[in-house]
């Protein structure tokens, strides 16, 4: 009889939904059904399904073909790359659990690897907003009882966190907001009218690239200064009009994404909105977050400050002091500088999101790619270690994209044979123990 | 190696009134016993001082602020991250230092255990995640209280027996140890931008007072007689004139005997009182009202209190009373961080320099001061710095050279540019005494231990107890003189036991222990009620489901679990 | 003054990190001391003596020590780093933090340098003859305290986030920059000679900064309040006063607003 899990954490996006429900059969094998999940999420666990899963790791071969290998074997090539390289590049993180990055700094901290996570390309810019001004937040369920406003800015949640709008920011009706999204008013600012500003009450179209100088005139207008005629394509008139309905919401919040950190200035941007909502609290209540993409960049970035006191880019390679400075630390940076000497790959696919340069660069140097599946990095790797599917086929804690941590679940075994991240990173520690206590470094 | 012999040390031990006595300690299997055979390591305490491993009752160490405090301050570790050669990890961290290092300094200056003063229910998993991080010492957590959701609703209606019931539930979810407090009923208001700043002001739309709200929770916790007692943190904190609002707050507890079989006997536990104990109207015409509040509190056999002494650093202010940050950084227009968090508290941090030229600040370092050396009973005053909002807790030492000789805290005061402006609002100048070594072991073992309800096993030596033992370079016969010489004494003990294990060596970690997280499993009564409300709120107002609150064991692999029974026959 | 000559003997294959070159580390050592000075690359521990020749010994302290550095540095990191006193002379161009954190001296770059170079300079006079990267004379990554002492002068261009956060000190450009030039500045004074992209003075609290070239967008914040006439860096022109940032605070003297002012050569 094929049985129920139910309260399953969904391992796709920042939105973290824990409703999900999912119909495994009897043998604890396979996935047959998924009820709750947006598109995305229900992909991710009826493709565990699918034949073709990697059960062995993979090494290349001069010939550029891929040989399989036994996980020993494996580990011990990727022990001995590591103890080697003088600067290793320790990326990604940002699907897989808690758990298993504590492993993986031991194992930076030992060998001098720079760990740097998917904030990188992502939410980067707006971690370097809070670390000079701080950001005034609040979790999911603040907005979903009290929120009267919200904003989304430069941030289409249709498309990228399906049920956004549904479990927290637009629809539900909570306790001080019986009346669901029609006691909301919902702006929606972006250059471009999406599948978000649809929903929203009022659409405010934004020149690209104008958002800081918007940002400035909405500040501008709260103070009571004068203005220009048009800031960024957006008369005056609006932005004044905007501002003060803004500061007669009961409770506001500001939701934003790459529209804001990928457009120039990047954390400026951001920078300059969490001022907004700063100076939006001298008369309500306002708050500001960002739509964290991954189901664990969030996660990374607590374990790496509670270890080592930086959300990402933490620089490692001196193994005695731990050292952060986006533009230098940072994984792109690195890599268009020939700054690392070997690359070790975990839970992230930068074959297919970093710039063509800096892969170039990756693929020039002894790299290891653990996934549970073949991509775009994987086929530029010397190993390939498949692993299992955390949140599907093993758990292990996340954090959401307000910082709330939940457990995720394991629904169904992972193919035989088949390691864990924790069990990988365990035994790749344990030989980088042996080879160094020989003298290797 | 198990058994040891700590030879011919002094050893300070209220729990059985010996004040420096020359006293052999022997330890076997993790315990103090009456003796041990001749195979047994001695270790050479000839003119050291000898006292209980210390135990921090009230600091931020672990949890969703105190990482965005690490975090959002990377220029808290430029230039100081580093390792020391042996097993430790790196360490960073000016004022809120990272895990690996919290444990190492902790653990250096001869403490044992912790009590991570703010657990947000909701957040519980990455306390414990952080918990299990942190080497060495044992540690706690207390979950917040004051302004969640049910609390407000059952102490409203007067309902303590379904307020114990959810306080035992959510103790259970969190693996917490008790009931904590914070700005009662104004974090609540904070949510809409507003605050609570006396005991009488009602929260919006709850419409229940701070008065209530304290009265409420100090009763729950009698109803479910929980090792610790309520644990407040009052409103109004930071104020110039708010001591009358402590003074109110704390005479809440008049008339409530302790229920407990733990040894307890307060019922309350007023925390960092140096920012609660401000006179004058502003910030010009601000003064010293600590001797005022300890007047009360020396009288008052039912309460503890801790110091929160400002060591004038640049530190990170983080708490949960959420609109005072706020004010803060209307203050200083440092960068802060806020959270509010559903249904429960919220959170705000923000960085602070008590810079030594401000008359002000000295002023709160001089109150800070006062406050244990007004206080009659040591065993009802704990040293602390509500690190790190104070000062980082890595500046112990440097409290007690001030405590322990007037000579070096008068240099300190008199030093000040402001100095005239500094003696003129405080009393410290006026005040001769100085804290025994004795008294010290009260005030940062003994004391806390009892408070939280661990004295049978912990803060003392008696045999049978836990073999958690500091020994200092200290001659109590040649008692250091100079500020530094106190300092250095204190900041690297000669030897840390803990659990019967030598986990400090000359101030180097030798051993990283087999640490336990503490929590309390409260049994009440079956209460449908409040499960029913539980379940309706999940499926209503929370933003994750009811089924994945709970934080599961192998967040806390070791666990030193205290049973309560309150159940009501 | 004493002077030691370091001459590159090889190139890194990574970056060299050069925490000890400057006077101070130098202070009181003769040359052969000097390259066992300790120099790193990841994990590698190596010398300074690896990498460079090293001629003549240090003076006795950092105010005597004068040091010049021959060869290609483009890949030495933090040159001149925390220097006190003395002099360093660079005929090459530089990587990253170089002169960050100086509090004293004279540095010189006859050359580029790349990104946070200059960082937090609290004193001293640092001139790089080339271009500078990013971030030049800004905060440390969080830190509210920039530059805040001392004159830098880059005769080139510079790029972006010139200047964050600076509380004090003078930072001339010569040539042109990008965006984001003084943001969250508290004090001191900006000079640029060339032309600006976008977003001067952003989110400015207090300071000057003066524009002899062009801007390409405004920020929304500045209003023009009159002209003056201004000698800056030995020119004598007359200047569009603009006060801002308006959508910022500002602090009070007497009651009265101290807004910051960018200066546009008319």
């Amino acid at each position: 009889m094929p049985k129920e899990v139910t309260d399953v954490i969904c391992p796709f996006c920042g939105t973290l939904c824990d409703d999900l429900v999912i119909t495994v059969s009897d043998d604890n094998k396979t996935i047959l059904g998924v009820k709750n999940a947006c598109a995305i999420g229900a992909e991710k666990f009826n493709h565990q399904r699918l034949p073709g899963r990697v059960k062995l790791p993979r090494m290349r071969q001069a010939d550029g073909t891929y040989k399989e290998v036994s996980y020993d074997e494996a580990i011990d090539w990727t022990a001995n790359m590591l103890v080697k390289s003088r600067k290793t590049l320790m990326y990604g993180w940002a699907s897989t659990s808690c758990q298993a990055m504590s492993i993986g700094h031991e194992i930076a901290e030992k060998v001098g690897g720079i760990v740097d996570n998917c904030a990188t390309v992502c939410h980067g810019s707006s971690l370097i907003a809070i670390e000079d001004v701080g950001v005034p937040s609040c979790t999911l369920g603040e907005v979903k009882n009290r929120a009267d406003r919200v904003v989304f800015w430069g941030c289409n949640p249709a498309h990228a966190h399906p049920r956004h709008m549904s479990r927290y920011s637009i629809f539900p009706r909570g306790f001080f907001t019986v009346k669901g999204h029609k006691g909301r008013k919902i702006y929606c600012v972006d250059c471009r009218y999406t599948d978000t500003a649809k929903v929203a009450d009022e659409f405010i179209q934004v020149q690209q690239g104008y958002d800081y100088e918007l940002l400035n005139a909405f500040r501008t207008a709260a103070r009571g200064e004068a203005l220009p005629d048009f800031v960024g394509g957006v008369p005056k008139e609006k932005i004044q009009e905007v501002v003060d309905d803004l500061k007669s919401a009961r409770f506001g919040i500001i939701f934003f994404g790459m529209g804001l950190t990928h457009t120039m200035g990047r954390n400026h941007n951001i920078d300059i909105a969490i001022n907004l909502t700063r100076d939006m609290n001298d008369y309500t209540k306002f708050a500001i977050m960002a739509m964290r993409g991954h189901w664990n960049v969030t996660g990374s970035g607590q374990v790496l400050g509670w270890q080592y006191g930086f959300p990402y880019a933490v620089d490692l390679s001196r193994r005695d002091q731990a050292r952060h400075q986006t533009g230098e630390t940072t994984s792109v940076d690195l890599l268009n500088r020939n700054e690392v000497e070997a690359c070790f790959y975990i839970a992230t696919d930068p074959g297919a999101h970093f710039p063509i340069d800096a892969m170039i660069s990756s693929s020039k140097k002894p790299t290891i790619c653990i996934d549970p599946h073949i991509n775009c990095t994987t086929e530029i790797s010397d190993i390939h270690f498949p692993v299992a599917m955390v949140g599907v086929e093993v758990g292990g804690c996340a954090y959401r994209m307000d910082n709330v941590p939940i457990e995720t679940r394991k629904v169904v075994d992972p193919p035989e044979g088949v390691l864990t991240d924790e069990e990988l990173l365990t035994r790749i520690n344990k030989r980088v123990d042996e080879l160094m206590a020989k003298g290797a470094q | 190696m198990s058994e040891f012999v700590i030879r011919n040390g002094h050893v300070f031990d209220p729990t059985q009134g010996i004040k420096g006595d020359k006293k052999d300690i022997a330890v076997k299997d993790g315990k103090i016993v009456e003796k041990v055979g001749s195979s047994a390591r001695v270790i050479d305490a000839k003119d050291k001082t000898v006292m209980a491993g210390a135990m921090e009752i009230h600091a931020h160490v672990a949890g969703p602020k105190v990482n965005a405090g690490r975090w959002y301050r990377p220029e808290d570790k430029h230039f100081d991250s580093h390792k020391t050669t042996g097993i430790t990890r790196i360490e960073g961290g000016k004022s809120i230092p990272t895990v690996f290092k919290t444990g190492y300094e902790y653990a250096r200056m001869g403490f044992t255990f912790a009590m991570e003063a703010a657990m947000p229910p909701l957040y519980a998993r990455h306390v414990h995640e952080e918990i299990h991080d942190t080497p060495i010492i044992d540690e706690a957590a207390l979950p917040v209280l004051g302004n969640n959701w049910f609390i407000l609703e059952y102490l409203k209606n007067h309902e303590v027996e379904n307020t114990a019931a959810y306080i035992s539930w959510v103790l259970r979810q969190t693996k917490g140890y008790g009931i904590k407090c914070v700005n009662p009923g104004g974090t609540e208001a904070w949510a809409w931008g507003l605050n609570c700043l006396t005991i009488h002001d009602p929260v919006p739309y709850f419409e229940i007072t701070p008065a209530e709200i304290i009265k409420g929770l100090i009763e729950a916790n009698e109803y479910l007689g929980l090792p610790h007692s309520m644990h407040l943190h009052q409103n109004d904190l930071g104020n110039p004139g708010n001591y009358k609002t402590t003074i109110d707050s704390l005479k809440l507890a008049e008339g409530i005997k302790a229920t407990n079989n733990f040894g307890r006997e307060q019922v309350l536990h007023s925390t960092h009182l140096q920012f609660h104990s401000y006179g004058g109207t502003n910030w010009g015409d601000f003064e010293s009202k600590a001797k005022e509040v300890m007047d009360y509190v020396n009288k008052q056999k039912n309460l503890t209190i801790d110091t929160g002494n400002v060591t004038l650093d640049e530190t990170t202010t983080m708490t949960a009373d959420g609109p005072f940050e706020h004010h803060l950084h209307g203050l200083n227009h440092l960068k802060w961080f806020n959270v509010d968090v559903e249904l429960e508290t919220a959170a705000g941090i923000v960085p602070f320099i008590y810079d030594p030229a401000n008359a002000v600040f000295c002023s709160q370092w001089a109150v800070g001061l006062e406050i244990p050396l007004y206080a009659k009973d040591p065993m009802r005053c704990f040293i602390t710095t509500d690190h790190p909002n104070a000062g980082p807790f890595t500046r112990y030492p440097r409290v007690y050279s001030w405590l322990m000789s007037k000579k070096v805290r008068d240099a300190l005061l008199n030093g000040f540019k402001k100095a005239d402006k500094v003696i003129g609002a405080t009393t410290l100048a006026e005040i001769d005494r100085e804290i025994t070594l004795y008294e010290l072991a009260a005030m940062t073992r003994a004391g806390p231990a009892k408070a939280l309800g661990l004295a049978k096993d912990y803060g003392g030596l008696r045999t049978g107890m836990n073999a958690d033992i500091a020994i200092y370079n200290i001659n109590p016969d040649k008692f250091p003189s100079t500020g530094p010489e106190i300092e250095k004494a204190f900041a690297q003990v000669a030897y840390l036991f803990k659990d019967g294990k030598i986990c400090v060596e000359d101030g180097k970690v030798v051993d990283m222990g087999h640490k336990k997280t503490f929590w309390v499993d409260a049994k009440v009564n079956e209460n449908k009620q409040v499960m029913h409300d539980i379940r309706e709120k999940f499926l209503r107002y929370y933003s994750v489901n009811e089924n994945n609150y709970p934080v599961p064991e192998s967040y806390a692999p070791h666990q030193h679990i205290i049973s309560v029974d309150a159940t009501k026959a | 003054m004493e002077t030691v000559t370091l001459t590159v003997k090889k190139v890194p294959e990574l970056f060299l990190e050069c925490e000890k070159v400057n006077p101070d580390a130098f202070a009181g050592k003769s040359a052969a001391e000097i390259e066992k000075l300790p120099a790193y690359q990841g994990k590698e521990n190596s010398t300074l003596g690896e990498y460079f020749a090293v001629a003549g010994n240090a003076g006795a302290t950092a105010a005597d020590t004068k040091i010049v550095i021959n060869g290609d540095c483009t890949k030495m990191k933090y040159i001149g780093a925390k220097m006190t006193a003395g002099e360093v002379v660079v005929n090459s161009s530089c990587d990253m933090y170089t002169g960050s954190w100086m509090s004293g001296g004279k540095l010189n770059v006859k050359g580029d340098v790349h990104s946070f170079c200059g960082l937090a300079m609290a004193g001293g006079e640092f001139t790089i003859e080339g271009n500078a990267g990013n971030y030049l004379g800004a905060a440390y990554r969080g830190d509210w305290r920039g530059m805040s002492g001392g004159t830098l002068r880059v005769k080139g261009n510079a790029g972006s986030d010139v200047a964050t956060f600076m509380i004090g000190g003078v930072l001339i450009v010569e040539g042109n920059v990008d965006i984001h030039l003084g943001t969250h500045m508290e004090g001191g004074k900006i000079i640029l000679k060339g032309n600006a992209n976008r977003r001067v003075g952003g989110q400015l609290v207090k300071g000057e900064i003066y524009v002899f070239g062009s801007i390409n967008v405004m920020m929304p914040g500045y209003k023009p309040v009159g002209e003056v006439d201004l000698d800056v860096d030995g020119t004598k022109a007359k200047f569009i006063d603009y006060i801002g940032d308006l959508g910022e605070r500002h602090p009070k003297r007497k009651g009265e607003t101290v807004y910051g002012h960018l200066y546009m050569k008319k």
